[in-house]
This record gives C-alpha cells, sequence and structure tokens, in this order.
C-alpha cells in the first residue's frame, strides 16, 4: 500500500494531531514534566546529592522557610530594582533611538546594524569583555568616565553601591537594540494620513508624538518590555559572568540564588519550592500585564 | 565493505579498552602530569586521555559528574574538600584492599598530606585517595624591588626594620601598604595580590590564611560541630578585620574578585609587590621572571600561631568507571617512588618521603623549604560531605564584609555560623 494511500484517510483532526504531537510531546517532556516533578520535589527534603538518602514529605515547609528568609527578600529586590531601572532605561533609550531612525537620513542602515549588534552577542561574552570595560586601572569605561568628569580611580564592580549599576548599564547597552527594533516595527506600521491631518490641523510636533505617535507605538514598547521583563527576571549567565552576584550579595538575582541552592548545595526541594516562588510570580505579573496590555491596545 | 567496518569497529573497541581518563583542573601541574604520563603509556600501553576543567567550573564539574554517576572518568585528582563526599556517598573506590595487595604503604607519604588528602573519616585507616599533588597558600615576593637600596632605607628609616621576608602578618601589611601606590620605574605599584574571589572558594581560602595564624579553629576539639566561640572567636574576628584592612590598605584597584589567575596577572604584570597563591604557581612563576623580575617566596606568615590554608588533592579512583584495573594500575605505576621523583622535577608537588627527605630536597629549589615548612602546618576547610553547603555561606559572609564593607566581622562569622548549624542539622550532625 502506497504511504499517500495509507494517509488518504486521515480527517482534518488527525492530520492536525499529527502535526502538533510531537510539539506536544516535546513539551510535555521537557517542561510539563519537570514542572510537575519540581513541584512535587517542592513538598519534601529531597537531597539530589545524598545517593541512597529517601525523599520524605514535609508539606508547605519549603516554602514557608523560603518565605521566611532574609536573604531571598534580599535577592528578590535586587532582582525588582535590576528589572525596574533596566526596564525604564531601555524604553526610554529604545523609543528614542526608535524615533531617531525612523527618520530618513544617509548611512540610516549601516547605523541600524550597529546598534543591533550587542544583543547578537553570547550574554557570557558580553559579561566578560565588560569587566575589562570596568577594570578600573585599564578599562575604557573609567577612561570615558574622566575623560568628561574627573573622578579618579573608581571601581565599578567591586563597590556595592556601582555594581547593580554596572550590571543594569550591561544589560541596558546590550538589549536596548531590541526595545527599539520592536518600537521602530511599530513606527513603520503608523499610517502617515494620520500625520498629514494633525499637520493640517496645526498640531505642533510634540502634540503629533503625544497623540499619535505615542499611542500606535505604545503596545509595541509595553510587548517588548514584557519580553525583556521575563528575560531579566530570569538573569543569569551575563551577570555572573560579570560579578559572579558579589560585591557580597550586592548583585545577586533571585535566579544565580537559585542555581546556586539547586545544583551547588544541592538542595533540591528547597530550591524547587523557591523555583515554584518565582514561576508563580512571574506567571502572575506576566498575566496582569498582558491584561493591561490588551486593554491599552482596545482603546 | 562489512568487514572494512567491523575490522574499524573492532579497532576502536581495542583501542579504547586500553585507555582510561583522568580529570583534574586545568592548571601548571596539570601539565607537568600529562608529561610525566607519558612514561606510564610507554611502559604499560595504556592511553591516558585528560579532561582538565578551568578551576572556577571545576567544582561544579565534577561534583555534577559524580552526583550523576558519571562514567567519563575513570581517575579524578579532586580536591581534600570532596574525600568526605566522595567516600561517604560511594563516589570513590575505597583502596585498602589495594594498597595492602600491592605494598603501598600510606607512610610512605607525608602525614599531613595523607590525612587531608586520602582519609575519610579524618585521621581513619579508611583509604579514598592517593596523595598526589600537595600544595598550601603562601607568597610570592618581588625581590629585585626588597634588594633595592633606596627602598630599603627608606622602609627602614619608617618601620624601624629591615624590608625583607615578614614574620608576621603585621610585618606583611606594613611592606604591603609600603608599595602602595608607589612609583618605581615609572610605573604605579601596589601592595598585594589577594584572594578575593566570591563565586566558588577564593576569599574562603585567602581569609582563612588569616584566621589559621591567629589561631582560629573550626570547632570545639571536645564537642564536634560545636563551632561558638571557636570559629567567631576574638582571635578569629581580629584576622577577618585584618584581612580587610589588607585588602581596603594593599590591594589594586579592581582586585574585588581575584583568585588565582588574577592574582598571578597583577604580579606578573608588574603591579603588585607580594601575591598570595597556591605553590602550584611557583615553578611557573619562578621560571618566567624577566625583565629584571626576580621572585622571592615565603610559607604563610605566622601570627599568634604558623599555619597555613591546605591546597592540594589527592587521586581517586572513580566508582562508577568501568575501567577501574586500569585506573588502579595508574594508581600504582604513580605512587612508584622513582615517579614521585620526576613528578617533584617536572613541577608537580610530590608526597612522597623519599622526595621530600631528600638531603636536596629544600635547596632544589628556591621555594622547596618554604613548601616543607607549609606541609608541615596546613590546615583546610571542612572535608564534610556537605563542603560546598558551608562554603558558599562563608564566601558570600565574608565578601561582604572584606569587599563590600557591610556589617561587621563578627556579625559575618556569626552569620556563617547559622548557615553551617543549619547544614550539619539537616546532615543530622545536630
Amino acid at each position: 500500500m502506497s504511504v499517500k494511500k495509507k494517509f488518504k484517510g486521515l480527517s482534518d483532526k488527525a492530520v492536525g494531531w499529527l502535526f502538533i504531537g510531537p510539539t506536544v510531546l516535546l513539551l510535555l517532556a521537557i517542561n510539563i514534566y519537570p514542572l510537575v516533578y519540581a513541584i512535587k520535589m517542592s513538598f519534601t527534603n529531597f537531597y539530589a546529592n545524598k545517593i541512597g538518602r529517601e525523599p520524605q514529605f514535609v508539606g508547605l515547609k519549603n516554602y514557608i522557610k523560603v518565605l521566611n528568609k532574609e536573604a531571598i527578600w534580599e535577592k528578590m529586590q535586587v532582582t525588582a530594582s535590576f528589572m525596574f531601572w533596566t526596564l525604564l532605561l531601555q524604553a526610554i533609550i529604545g523609543l528614542g533611538l526608535a524615533l531617531l531612525l525612523n527618520r530618513k537620513f544617509k548611512g540610516n542602515e549601516l547605523l541600524t546594524t550597529l546598534i543591533v549588534l550587542p544583543m547578537m552577542l553570547s550574554p557570557a561574552v558580553v559579561g566578560v569583555f565588560w569587566t575589562y570595560l570596568y577594570n578600573p586601572q585599564v578599562g575604557l569605561f573609567n577612561y570615558v568616565v574622566n575623560f568628561f568628569y574627573d573622578l579618579g580611580s573608581f571601581d565599578m564592580i567591586g563597590s556595592s553601591t556601582l555594581a547593580p549599576w554596572a550590571i543594569v548599564i550591561v544589560d541596558t547597552w546590550m538589549w536596548t537594540p531590541f526595545t527599539m527594533l520592536i518600537c521602530l516595527a511599530g513606527l513603520r506600521s503608523v499610517p502617515n494620513y494620520l500625520y498629514e491631518a494633525a499637520e493640517v490641523d496645526r498640531a505642533s510636533k510634540w502634540q503629533q508624538f503625544i497623540y499619535i505617535t505615542l499611542p500606535s507605538v505604545l503596545p509595541f514598547l509595553l510587548l517588548a518590555l514584557l519580553f525583556r521583563g521575563i528575560e531579566n527576571f530570569k538573569m543569569f549567565d551575563m551577570v555572573v559572568e560579570l560579578t559572579s552576584g558579589g560585591p557580597g550579595s550586592a548583585t545577586e538575582l533571585a535566579s544565580i540564588n537559585l542555581k546556586r541552592e539547586a545544583f551547588e548545595k544541592w538542595k533540591t526541594g528547597y530550591s524547587s519550592a523557591f523555583a515554584v516562588i518565582l514561576f508563580v510570580t512571574i506567571f502572575g505579573f506576566g498575566n496582569v500585564y498582558v491584561k493591561v496590555m490588551n486593554k491599552i491596545k482596545e482603546r | 565493505m562489512i568487514l572494512l567496518f567491523v575490522s574499524l569497529f573492532s579497532f576502536s573497541v581495542n583501542s579504547n579498552a586500553k585507555s582510561i581518563t583522568l580529570g583534574w583542573a586545568a592548571w601548571d601541574p596539570a601539565n607537568a602530569l600529562q608529561e610525566l604520563t607519558k612514561e606510564f603509556t610507554a611502559e604499560t600501553g595504556i592511553e591516558v586521555n585528560f579532561e582538565f576543567v578551568p578551576w572556577p567550573n571545576f567544582a561544579d564539574r565534577m561534583l555534577n559528574e559524580l552526583n550523576n554517576k558519571g562514567k567519563t572518568f575513570d581517575l579524578l585528582i579532586g580536591d581534600s574538600q570532596w574525600i568526605g563526599a566522595g567516600a561517604v556517598y560511594g563516589h570513590y573506590v575505597k583502596l585498602n584492599d589495594f594498597f595492602d595487595k600491592e605494598g603501598i604503604s600510606m607512610s610512605d607519604f607525608s602525614p599531613a598530606t595523607v590525612y587531608a588528602y586520602s582519609t575519610w573519616p579524618k585521621g581513619s585507616e579508611n583509604y579514598y585517595a592517593l596523595p598526589a599533588m600537595g600544595d598550601a597558600l603562601a607568597w610570592a615576593y618581588r625581590k629585585d624591588w626588597f634588594d633595592r637600596p633606596e627602598l630599603k632605607s627608606e622602609f627602614k628609616k619608617k618601620h624601624g626594620y629591615d624590608l625583607g621576608v615578614p614574620a608576621n602578618w603585621n610585618q606583611l601589611h606594613d611592606m604591603c601598604s609600603f608599595f602602595q601606590g608607589r612609583e618605581i620605574d615609572g610605573q604605579k605599584r601596589y601592595g598585594a595580590a589577594i584572594n578575593t574571589e566570591r563565586g566558588s572558594e577564593g576569599i574562603t581560602m585567602g581569609v582563612t590564611a588569616a584566621m589559621y595564624a591567629w589561631g582560629m579553629e573550626y570547632e570545639n576539639p571536645n564537642k564536634p560541630y560545636d563551632m561558638e566561640g571557636y570559629f567567631n572567636s576574638p582571635q578569629a574576628v581580629e584576622a577577618v578585620e585584618f584581612y580587610r584592612k589588607l585588602y581596603e590598605d594593599c590591594a589594586p584597584p579592581g582586585h574585588s574578585d581575584a583568585y588565582m589567575v588574577a592574582n598571578l596577572d597583577a604580579y606578573k604584570s608588574g603591579q603588585v609587590a607580594f601575591q598570595m597563591n597556591w605553590y602550584a604557581f611557583w615553578p611557573g612563576v619562578s621560571k618566567e621572571d624577566s625583565g629584571g623580575r626576580v621572585s622571592g617566596f615565603f610559607a604563610n606568615p605566622k601570627q599568634n600561631v604558623a599555619a597555613a590554608t591546605l591546597g592540594g588533592q589527592g587521586i581517586s579512583v572513580v566508582k562508577y568507571s568501568d575501567k577501574q584495573d586500569l585506573a588502579l594500575e595508574y594508581i600504582k605505576w604513580f605512587a612508584r617512588p622513582d615517579v614521585q621523583q620526576k613528578w617533584w622535577d617536572l613541577g608537580g608537588y610530590s608526597c612522597h618521603n623519599d622526595v621530600l627527605n631528600s638531603p636536596s630536597f629544600p635547596t632544589s629549589t628556591v621555594y622547596a623549604q618554604g613548601f616543607l615548612d607549609s606541609m608541615g602546618i596546613v590546615k583546610d576547610f571542612w572535608q564534610e560531605p556537605t563542603f560546598v553547603e558551608l562554603m558558599l555561606p562563608m564566601q558570600e559572609a565574608i565578601h561582604d564584609y572584606v569587599v563590600n564593607g557591610k556589617g561587621t566581622a563578627k556579625g559575618a562569622l556569626d552569620k556563617i555560623i547559622e548557615e553551617w548549624v543549619e547544614v550539619f542539622e539537616a546532615d543530622g550532625k545536630l
């Protein structure tokens, strides 16, 4: 029997399942199953490195421990601060660059390519080379800052005041192009006749920006920030390479702490509870955010 | 075609059957071992493949491999602190029967290294490794700068004693701060490159060099795991405060997350007068002295007591290996006194008494006497199976105090004890 004949009798539904089947299977194997397993583990005192020791059910103990631990809240604060500043800066600079590149000028395409380059690099590589840029003795960053304002030698990575800014600067440098590209797509979708009508109505450039450009580009910007927010909540590699979470714990984000608890201390049960809490947090915030975004779109 | 395939396949199986894989950290001694091992292959026909992992990832990579019962390695040169986990969780093969059968006696090796690298429980006669690489934290200094008459007289005038190998940590601080910010040969120099690394074990290895010298004990010798008043004793607090002072007054700018390689780089590039590092690096440093640089070496200075932070590793057979017999053959060969002598000659640090007690040993290199001195006074971090859980809180709390300048030394040590109690309780030790 030919293959053609064999599949001839399949219904549309069956063909549909045939197409999505592999994806669903993969999703179940590498996303859903680990999630369910982690939830199960979060109620036990399991240590993955303690071979032969059977995990025991401990109820909500791990959750209570995570939520009552002062250090965890410190990491969450560090993460929140990192997210706030990176998203704010990326929104402002990204939108600004998009507005700039939306104009037609010589070299526009070359400039766009150059601006987009940082986001094509590996975060770990970015982390490593920024440690050199931040070096107080030979780093370019200190040199540039001192060129404009003589601050003397300062250590961006070694100071607990400056280190959080060090990671914000690098993330902003790397990911602003992403926000810019999404905003640029939004700007290019605004029909020209709206501006022509505004001109006829003698609207100023500022009014055109406030009443036409911003509302049109806002859903795009919010979408970009949603992606960046989720990514930065999970930020790990770049920060580990740059500061290792230090000095002390000044830049130890929740994800870095989670990795240490799970794969260095091997507190599998405890870290599963922490992971579930982080998942619920990001899932909850994400849902609220999407609802707000949809409402803005509907206006 | 089929015959060709079968013959190729059988060749590959045969060649695999006569090869083993050894895992270690990627550093100078590993290259020396690779060189030495050529003789083993020539003698036995057993190929040895090496997998060297950079230090920052070494513990993660190896411990994950062991926890997952991986078969990548047949032999592992693991850190001294891993011996507890290796024995308790069954990652390492117990070597007592093998040693008895082959006539390998642990009394042929330096007692401090046998205790530190081979035994679990500590002090017992259960051996899970052969001492492979003796090591301790020590210091290198710019002897060429120290010998300059103008610097010598200026230092003596300022401090009332000679510029030279520091007799204690106070003198070390005097000397380091003497060089801090000083211009030598038209370049700005700094005092000392000390361990400040946050991610793995760096700052702990550094600060304990001071804490041991001040007389810190981890626990009550009569009541195991009772740390209150020992680990946070006034002497221990003073040592941690001193380490912070050393960092603030003497470290080069930007030296806030530095360990072995960063210390070496700072020293080799001529930034600093002193570097804290492991003996393992001294052959390289000594060999690479150039451009007028002459290096001197000395053991960790004493303060209240003579003590040094233990480094080094033992070589173990991995329980999950399918080639344990070949791996044991390697250990048998490596334990031979003539091989141990070659190991030292190539830049490895032998722990064999025949090598260490040889009359020519102390003068065989400029750092040999320091090594002998250090190995007699070494102290190690916890070697418990939970050592990583014990290490991480110390890394964080000490880095927070020393580099970040947050809180007090006493507060940092109290916080560490709090975390350690939790770890020992979870492990059923308390």
